[in-house]
Parts: C-alpha cells; sequence; structure tokens
C-alpha cells in the first residue's frame, strides 16, 4: 500500500515530458532552491529549443541576440560536423546572465536532464549571476538584451550602409584585441550605457519624425562638432599608461569615423561583459553543480523522483565533475565543473564535520554548522583567484593528487615545486590560484604613449611577467590590426612589468 | 508561479547562423575552392550528390589574438594526478610540439595549425565547383523564338488559383468587412448563450426572467442570421497574389553528346566516358537551366538516344566515328538551325576508327561543324599503359593524330585525354574554365 502512495508523490516516472510535468518539477525545484537553500534569484525564463537552435545558440557565445559575423559562422560549421558526426554531444543547457535570467533546455533531453538543467542553470547559475559581486559590479543584467538588440541592428545597418567588407575590417580587427579591450582594474562605465543608448534612440526617433531621405543615411558618417569636442574631452582625460586597448583606440584614434568608433565600442562592451565569466568559471559552474546535487538528492529524498531518474542524474553528475589525471589522454587541464564542486561539498563538510586539521586551517567556518550562509557568502565575495587562496584545503589538494611543476624555458627540466604534503600544500594551492588569476596568462598589452599630433604614433608596451614574451606568430598579425584602427604607425616593446 | 515561466521556441525558425555561415564561406573561398577541388579528385559522380567533408588550413580564418610564447620566461602550473612525484624531482620536457598534457596546454584555445573541418551541403559543393566554369563563347542570342517567360509580381488580384491566395490581404479585407457589417463575434453569442444557459436552469423563473430569456433568444436569432448574411469570410474578400509572365530574353544553347560505346572501348573506358558526360549534365543543368542536351552514341552507326539509355544501356559493335558526326548534323539540321542557335559538342573516344575513317571525320568537322559549332571538345579515353605511350602531345591513336593536324586551326577546338577517374575534373575544368579562354 504504502508504495502506492509513494509513488503518487512522484512528479513524473519515465523520460517523456511535457509542459505540465516541467512545470510541477520547476516548482519542486524551486521550493527547495529558495525556502531550503535560500537562493536570490532573478525571475527565470525557461525556454525550449531544437538541438539546430542549440548550435545556433552555441556558435554566438550562446546569446541569443549576436550582430553577425563569419567567425560565428566558422564556428557553427566546426559545432555542426562535431554533432553530426558523434564527436560531441552538446551542451544540455545555456544559460544568460540577464533579467530575467533566460535558460535554454534542449527539446531532446528527457525529464530527469531537464530537472537536472533547471535546478544547474535556473538556480545555481542564476544565483550566482544575481549575488557575485563582480556580476554585479561589472555586468548589466538589464541592459545586455537590449544593447545586443541594438548591436545587431546597428550592424546589420552598417553593413547595408558600408559594405560587407568594411564592417568585417573593423570588426575583424576589434575582436583580436578582446583580450585587451576590458577593464580589469577601474570600474568601467556601464555596459549598457543607459544615456547613450536613449541618445541613440532618441535620434533615431528624431528622424523617423522629420523623415528626410538623406537623413536615412545612418549610422552618421561625419561626427557633428559637439560630439567630437565630447570625445577630444574624454581624451583628454585617459591618463597612461591605458590598459584597455580598445576603449583607447575607439576614444583617440585618428581616423575612425562616427560608425567606426560605435562597432569597436560594440566589441569593447561584450568583450567586458564575458571578462566576469572568465574569472569565475570554477565558482560558477561549482556553485550550479553543487545546486543541482543537491536540489537533485533532496527531491529524490522526498520522494519525488524515483530510483530511475535519480541513476540517470549521478551518471550525468558524474561524468560532469569526471577529472582525468594529468597523464591520462582525455586530459586537457583542470576541470572547473570537478574543482569548484569538490570545494563547495568540502566547505559544506567543514562546516558540519570538520576534523582537526580543518579546525587548524579554516577556523572561521570549522564546525559553525550554517554551510548555506558560509557558501552563499563565497558565491557573493569570491572571484576563482581568491576563492582557492582562501578556500582550497588540505583534503582537496590530497583527494586530486595535486602537485606544482615549476617550468624554465631555460632549462631542459621541468621541476616539481610542491605536492600534497605538510610542505607542499600552501605553494600548492597559491599557484593553483595563481592559474586562475588572467593577468598571469593574458598579455598585458598597454598603450604608453601615443602622439595625438604630429606623426600620430601609437606606442604599445608588453609588461612581461616572469619574463615571458609575446608569440612572434600572432604578434604581427595583431599589429597589423592595431594599425587598421588606428591609421598609423603603431609600435610595440617588450618590457618588464 | 511568480517566479518562472517557460516559453516553447521549438517552433521559432532555426538556421539563425545561415547569415554568419556565408560569411564564413566567402572569406574562406579561396582555401575552400582549392580543397573542393582537391577533394573532387577520388570521388565518384554518386559521391557529388552528398555533402561533403573538407578540410581547410586553420590558418586562413584565424582569429589571432596576442598569446604568451611558452617557450619563452618562467611559469608553476599546477596539475592533478600525482602518483611518484616528491618536491624536488626533475623531469625532462617532452620533445616541442608533442607530448600530452602538460604541452598541449602551452595553446589552449589557440587552434594551432591544424586543418580547420566541415561539411559543406550538396548545393555549397557544386556552386563552389562550378563557380568559375562557363560554356564559352554564348553569343548568338536568338530574339525569335522566345518560349521562356519569367513570373513577376504584378500586385493583387481578386482572381486566382487557390496557391496564390494572399492569406494576410484576404484575412484583412474580411475582417474589415465584418468590422463595417457588424458581425457578432462569437465571444458575443456565447456570452449570451450562457446567459440564457443561466437563466433556462433557474426552477421557476419570474415574469421578468422568462421576458429576458425571450428576448435573448430573440436576440441570438438575429445575431444567427445576421452571421449567416455577414460571414467570415466571403468570396468578395479573397485576394491572390498577381504574377505576370515576362518574356525573357534567353540565349538558345544545345550540347551534343557523342559518345563510342563500340567493343574496342573496354568497360572502364566507357565509364570513365560516362562519367565525364555525367559531370557536363551535372553542369549544364545547374547553370543553365535551358540547355538543350541531345544524346548521341555510336558503333559502327549512330543513333539519337535518351539520357536513360545514354548513361545506363549498354551495346557493342564495330567503330565507324563519322557516324556520330553524320547524326549530329542531321539532328542539327533537323531542329537547332545554326543562325539561331549556339551549338557545343563534346565527343569523347578511345580514338580507334575504321582504317580511313579519321580523315573522314577531319572532313566534316571542317566542312560543316567547326564552322557552326562555338566549341568542340574531344575527349580522348585512354587505358594507362597508353598513356604512357602516348605521353607526347603528338603520338596518340589514330584520331587523335588526325585531330592534331586541323586543331591549330580552329581556335574553338579543344582535345585532351583522360586515362583515370582521377583525371576527369582537372580535365573538365581545363575545358571549361573562363580564365583559359580569356587568353585564348
Amino acid at each position: 500500500m504504502e508504495a502506492v502512495v509513494e509513488k503518487s508523490n512522484l512528479i513524473f516516472d519515465d523520460a517523456n515530458w511535457d509542459f505540465e510535468i516541467l512545470q510541477r518539477a520547476l516548482e519542486a525545484i524551486e521550493d527547495i532552491a529558495l525556502n531550503d537553500l535560500k537562493l536570490e534569484i532573478f525571475p527565470n525564463q525557461i525556454e525550449i529549443i531544437s538541438s539546430e537552435q542549440m548550435l545556433d545558440a552555441y556558435s554566438s557565445h550562446g546569446m541569443p541576440l549576436m550582430y553577425k559575423h563569419w567567425s560565428f559562422g566558422k564556428h557553427f560549421a566546426r559545432d555542426q560536423m562535431m554533432y553530426q558526426k558523434g564527436y560531441t554531444g552538446l551542451a544540455y543547457e545555456i544559460v544568460i546572465n540577464s533579467n530575467p535570467c533566460i535558460a535554454y533546455l534542449m527539446e531532446e533531453n528527457t525529464m530527469a536532464m531537464q530537472a537536472l538543467v533547471m535546478a544547474h542553470a535556473s538556480f545555481g547559475h542564476n544565483h550566482f549571476f544575481k549575488n557575485n559581486y563582480l556580476f554585479r559590479q561589472w555586468t548589466d543584467a538589464e541592459g545586455i538584451l537590449p544593447y545586443l538588440e541594438f548591436a545587431k541592428k546597428y550592424i546589420a545597418k552598417c553593413e547595408d550602409e558600408y559594405g560587407f567588407e568594411e564592417v568585417e575590417a573593423i570588426l575583424d580587427a576589434s575582436h583580436a584585441l578582446m583580450d585587451q579591450g576590458v577593464f580589469r582594474y577601474s570600474r568601467p562605465p556601464r555596459l549598457s550605457d543607459a544615456d547613450r543608448m536613449a541618445k541613440l534612440a532618441a535620434r533615431a526617433e528624431h528622424e523617423e519624425l522629420n523623415f528626410n531621405d538623406i537623413w536615412r543615411t545612418l549610422p552618421n558618417i561625419e561626427e557633428d562638432e559637439e560630439e567630437k569636442e565630447e570625445r577630444q574631452a574624454e581624451v583628454r582625460n585617459i591618463k597612461l599608461p591605458e590598459e584597455n586597448l580598445l576603449y583607447f583606440i575607439e576614444k583617440a584614434s585618428p581616423v575612425l569615423r562616427p560608425w567606426q568608433r560605435e562597432l569597436v565600442r560594440i566589441v569593447r562592451n561584450v568583450a567586458q561583459y564575458f571578462y566576469p565569466q572568465k574569472q569565475t568559471k570554477v565558482m560558477n559552474e561549482g556553485c550550479a553543480t553543487f545546486v543541482h546535487h543537491y536540489i537533485m538528492t533532496e527531491l529524490y529524498n522526498r520522494g519525488a523522483i524515483g530510483e530511475g531518474a535519480i541513476l540517470e542524474f549521478l551518471h550525468s553528475h558524474s561524468s560532469v565533475v569526471f577529472q582525468p589525471d594529468f597523464d591520462d589522454p582525455r586530459y586537457s587541464g583542470i576541470n572547473p565543473y570537478a574543482l569548484g564542486f569538490a570545494m563547495m561539498e568540502d566547505i559544506k563538510r567543514i562546516c558540519e564535520d570538520p576534523k582537526a586539521e580543518d579546525r587548524e586551517w579554516f577556523p572561521e567556518i570549522a564546525g559553525s554548522g550554517d554551510w548555506r550562509e558560509v557558501l552563499k557568502d563565497a558565491w557573493a565575495n569570491y572571484r576563482d583567484e581568491s576563492f582557492i587562496l582562501q578556500y582550497l584545503s588540505p583534503k582537496i589538494m590530497r583527494d586530486f593528487h595535486l602537485f606544482a611543476i615549476a617550468d624554465d624555458a631555460k632549462e631542459t627540466h621541468v621541476e616539481v615545486s610542491a605536492i600534497h604534503d605538510d610542505q607542499g600544500y600552501r605553494r600548492v594551492r597559491e599557484r593553483l590560484a595563481a592559474m586562475y588569476d588572467i593577468g598571469m596568462h593574458e598579455p598585458n598589452v598597454q598603450v604608453v604613449a601615443a602622439a595625438l599630433e604630429g606623426d600620430r604614433k601609437l606606442t604599445l608596451q608588453h609588461r612581461m611577467h616572469d619574463g615571458r614574451k609575446l608569440n612572434d606568430d600572432t604578434k604581427g598579425v595583431l599589429l597589423t590590426h592595431i594599425e587598421t584602427l588606428w591609421g598609423h604607425e603603431v609600435k610595440l616593446e617588450e618590457g618588464d612589468a | 508561479m511568480a517566479f518562472s515561466h517557460f516559453i516553447d521556441r521549438r517552433k521559432n525558425p532555426k538556421g539563425k547562423s545561415l547569415g554568419n555561415r556565408q560569411r564564413f564561406l566567402k572569406r574562406a573561398r579561396a582555401q575552400i575552392k582549392e580543397a573542393v577541388n582537391k577533394s573532387l579528385r577520388d570521388r565518384s559522380l554518386k559521391e557529388i550528390e552528398k555533402g561533403e567533408k573538407i578540410s581547410i588550413p586553420s590558418k586562413s580564418t584565424a582569429e589571432p589574438r596576442f598569446r604568451l610564447d611558452p617557450e619563452t620566461g618562467k611559469r608553476e602550473m599546477v596539475h592533478p594526478g600525482n602518483k611518484e612525484f616528491g618536491k624536488g624531482d626533475k623531469i625532462k620536457k617532452p620533445p616541442k610540439g608533442g607530448g600530452k598534457g602538460k604541452g598541449k596546454k602551452a595553446s589552449t584555445d589557440g587552434e594551432g595549425e591544424d586543418a580547420f573541418q566541415f561539411t559543406l551541403t550538396q548545393d555549397e559543393f557544386l556552386d563552389i565547383f562550378f563557380e568559375d566554369l562557363e560554356l564559352p563563347n554564348l553569343v548568338k542570342r536568338s530574339l525569335k523564338e522566345i518560349k521562356a517567360t519569367a513570373y513577376k509580381r504584378a500586385g493583387i488580384t481578386v482572381a486566382g488559383s487557390p496557391t496564390n491566395m494572399n492569406l494576410i490581404r484576404t484575412m484583412r479585407n474580411a475582417h474589415g468587412r465584418r468590422l463595417a457589417l457588424h458581425r457578432p463575434s462569437t465571444r458575443e453569442m456565447n456570452e449570451l448563450k450562457e446567459r440564457l444557459f443561466a437563466l433556462e436552469r433557474i426552477a421557476q423563473p419570474s415574469d421578468e426572467e422568462i421576458a429576458l430569456r425571450k428576448d435573448i433568444i430573440a436576440k441570438l436569432e438575429a445575431m444567427e442570421s445576421r452571421r449567416r448574411w455577414a460571414p467570415f469570410i466571403d468570396p468578395l474578400d479573397v485576394r491572390f497574389n498577381a504574377y505576370e509572365p515576362t518574356p525573357v530574353e534567353t540565349t538558345a544553347a544545345v550540347m551534343f553528346c557523342l559518345m563510342d560505346v563500340s567493343g574496342s572501348m573496354g568497360e572502364r573506358e566507357k565509364d570513365l566516358a560516362k562519367r565525364f558526360y555525367m559531370l557536363l549534365y551535372l553542369f549544364l543543368k545547374r547553370r543553365y537551366e535551358r540547355v538543350e542536351i541531345v544524346f548521341i552514341r555510336h558503333t559502327h552507326h549512330a543513333e539519337e538516344v535518351d539520357e536513360e539509355t545514354f548513361f545506363y544501356s549498354r551495346q557493342s559493335g564495330g567503330t565507324v566515328v563519322s557516324t556520330a558526326l553524320d547524326k549530329m548534323l542531321e539532328v542539327q539540321r533537323d531542329r537547332f538551325a545554326a543562325h539561331e542557335w549556339n551549338i557545343y559538342v563534346a565527343q569523347a573516344s578511345d580514338g580507334f576508327t575504321q582504317s580511313g575513317d579519321a580523315k573522314r571525320c577531319v572532313e566534316i568537322l571542317n566542312e560543316s561543324i567547326m564552322p557552326i559549332s562555338q566549341y568542340y571538345a574531344y575527349i580522348e579515353i585512354l587505358d594507362e599503359r597508353e598513356l604512357e605511350v602516348f605521353s607526347n602531345e603528338d603520338s596518340g591513336a589514330e584520331l587523335w593524330r588526325a585531330y592534331r593536324t586541323f586543331a591549330p586551326t580552329w581556335e574553338n577546338f579543344a582535345q585532351t585525354r583522360i586515362a583515370k577517374p582521377q583525371d576527369i575534373f582537372p580535365v573538365f575544368r581545363e575545358l571549361f574554365s573562363k580564365s583559359k579562354r580569356e587568353v585564348a
């Protein structure tokens, strides 16, 4: 008898789904997410899409609205082939840092997968986007979709007006500088730049009202005096060295036309928007994975999903958090899902059931019991580098068998500099944290001088770290791209930081 | 629920990336073309029908970024899965470029020098292959016999075939008419009906209620009749897209395909010839919708056949090549007047014919065919041994040698040889490339 009663609690009992089942699953998941985990989220917009649409979304940074460019077509061509030949599967979901938080579910997913994906994306990632300080400070969840829509239309219009090639040249050059097109340290102006968008919209509207064929050739070709004055004032305010090459070029390039400046600006804004995601891969995926794992387990404990579903979930979950060893042919670096999930589970363990070692390493949280608060605080206030520096425990280092390798290009051998033992823990942790410092592996190229009069020469400097130089293969092409945007000679020096 | 909602996007248009794909193909055009031509070497025509996986050097579509050179400076990396290392252990570096794991890390998300692989659809593939090929000297524009018409949009009409119905216009008209004629909506009707049902459920209605009921019934009847009188869609509303036939100036062209199927042609040779014609056929069908194709095959006597027979049926016999030329002329005089038609001939043979016949072929060509033809291509099918023997342009089978003697006098005559399947595509390109003829 009891079994029958229990069965009636199940939200679903086979792989098929429909919107009613989805809705019920969502409600059960939401109950755990909000009332148990106490997550704080943006409203969810969950969209069901087909695999072709997933491929579409894939190729353009996962954004539903993206301007057109051949590089997205290239990624699409490759993803499509890989998918059709069965080399790779598709992601189960894509989630967008926007308000409302948009998550895509693939129609091919089984119901158990849909539940997993909703827990992962619509609650895990969603909470992270809404609360993490980097996203709060540096991105604009409200503004991103309208901004991309504006960008897409603007670029399409430029293509009509000035031709594919002209637009492509500017986009190619700007894309090449995306890594150097973000503000790393100072807070950027608002991404969507509400004032400016409002201005552009107002202008478009004004022109619609005063319909006149001559004015239909927006984007404008010449900037008016007021705009020019405004821009030059901004240039005067820039203090060299300037780390954001795209920003500097957009404002100070002697040759760009207004519409070309706008294109550079669009690319720069997109780069800035994705910058926090680059710095929080471990945390973001760890948070989402921790949340989905907790919710699915809890659903099972409450009898809302059956054994078949939980087994399917565990199978999928364990492949997501699989970490191959360094000597495994499948190894391609540390899996952010694996590391993030392990660290967050470990934090929960330290709060609830600490060993003597944990009390020594984490006196503030060990045994505090309230792991929900500790995790929420970590999710809100850290990025990968600082999170690892703060929370990577000796246990995780042992579990992963972490070791550090020092590699000096001048030597014929590499040296093991630390392993997971008492002498090595701190060094391993410090080194691992440093690997997630973007400044360490992305070249730091800055504008050090620009002659705004005379020969208009632009001087850039690569500030070397630990003697690591720029790769010559791409340096030349990059300089050509920069010259396209600057219009005059560009010089690149390398020097120690 | 306040917090979340679902949207079903599966019906949304897919293929959003199409524009990006076209931009990409355009960008990598030169490399893709090269890859297409290369990949065609070893393919049968059957395979062309499918899409094709091709690789292009990834450099051509690289997206360069500033990168740190892994060969310089110092760094320290952390990896998982330590088994036997202790602090201070030294490990020899793997040879450059090789090795897994660590070596690979250095070029994370750089695509390196690898080839970039993706799949072209059949259409894209054929378009690229045939891109710069065309029929040479397509000059005679026949204005007299304009059969071709293209249909152009010509506004909206009140009469037409159902397939051309313009739904938006039709429904808009219907909507306007319904508003103008005050057609009662279904919703209004339903509201009244519900009130009526409610009234009818009252067990002992008051007089007032009975009156109301009667009133509603009367109203409903009036509405019904009004709805009959002003239907949802009236024939008056219906609009059709109009198309107007417009004559198109056409260039009338005919391609004569002459093929030797005699006994001296082995199965292999016949197969090569057929493949060549198959490609020609595909090319003409794709690029020149209105080119007429005449298939003629010959042994010691020639006949005009249909496409099916030409490509798929077997026949054998002696060889008199000139019969095919005679037949061709006969068909031409009969149906394709030389002053109206651009005439093209492709002839495939193993080059052997009855003794003395080669001379006659040359005569026919010189006197009758060449003067009226825009282009004449002779393709000699050899077996591989012969190719070595005849490596010199001047030596060859009977027909080849005979044609060599008069070829220089005709600019629009080309002769070439095919010995193996791989030759077909290059030879085809050679015969029909634009650039070659510009030089000529």
